[in-house]
């Protein structure tokens, strides 16, 4: 498996770790309500096919990502640096 | 009083010759990390290139004048080495002394790129990796910065604590590719 990092280039999986679900950058506000902080803390989807996750480029060039990733076929579509992301 | 003694990281450890192949450590020079504030790269490069007569190089390059040297380290990371960094840096720039922190050696021989490939998950073939690239990546289970400084020579530094991880590791490698003659 090899992605797509922005700032380097292609690179091998194993330079890379993986976060899971990009959900911390939907963080709810402090006010958002026991409900919204419930399913940001422990409620999570599990899709089969397309989902958006955080990785990090850890002995590359330190960059946190957001890779749109299929789980059933493991392509990639997309890969974006998280603080691009967000914005 | 305890006499306290200088030890460069790979004393002890190198050199190592296999065939051709040679594994040196490298002089012990200065070495600082430079992070550039917010909108500052542009500054932080004109600063070096009047104190230290080198630019601020682009993703996966390297600026080398003899023995003093810029790589790109990382995402708006730069290591500067062979030289204390200029003083009007620090108000540009996060920048921290690296000194010591890690070993620094040299490959060469004709199939260097042969042992790197056994090593590390990029392509270090001279077509796809020529003079002055850089790369942060792993070799074996360890971080490391790669620069390819001539077509059978190559830096590479891993974390001080790693020195002896690096040597055996690389020994291997060398071993392996120089049994296959
Ligand atoms: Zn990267």
């Amino acid at each position: 498996m090899r992605i797509n990092c922005p700032v380097c280039g292609e690179r091998d999986r194993r330079e890379f770790y993986y976060k899971g679900a990009a959900v911390a950058l939907e963080r709810p506000a402090p006010d958002a309500g026991e409900a919204a902080w419930d399913e940001y803390v422990h409620l999570r989807e599990n899709p089969a096919g397309e989902t958006r996750e955080l990785w990090y480029h850890e002995s590359g060039c330190n960059g946190w990502l957001v890779v749109t990733r299929n789980t059933v076929s493991h392509e990639i579509s997309g890969v974006e640096l998280a603080s691009e992301a967000r914005s | 009083m305890v006499e306290l003694v200088a030890k460069t990281p790979c004393a002890g450890l190198l050199p190592v010759s296999v065939g051709d192949l040679r594994i040196e450590e490298t002089h012990m020079l200065p070495m600082s990390v430079i992070m550039p504030f917010l909108g500052k790269e542009e500054a932080v490069g004109a600063t070096l290139q009047k104190a230290h007569g080198l630019a601020l190089p682009p993703v996966n390059r390297a600026e080398i004048d003899g023995e003093t040297s810029v790589l790109w380290f990382g995402r708006g990371q730069f290591l500067l080495r062979g030289a204390a960094p200029d003083a009007d840096l620090t108000d540009l720039a996060a920048v921290t002394d690296q000194s010591d922190a890690w070993a620094v050696v040299r490959l060469s021989g004709a199939k260097a790129a042969d042992v790197l490939a056994r090593l590390v998950p990029v392509d270090m073939r001279l077509s796809a990796f020529p003079e002055k690239s850089t790369v942060r990546t792993d070799l074996m289970h360890m971080m490391a910065s790669i620069t390819r400084l001539g077509p059978d020579s190559f830096q590479i530094m891993v974390f001080r604590s790693m020195a002896q991880t690096l040597v055996h590791d690389l020994k291997g490698a060398m071993e392996a590719v120089g049994a296959r003659g």
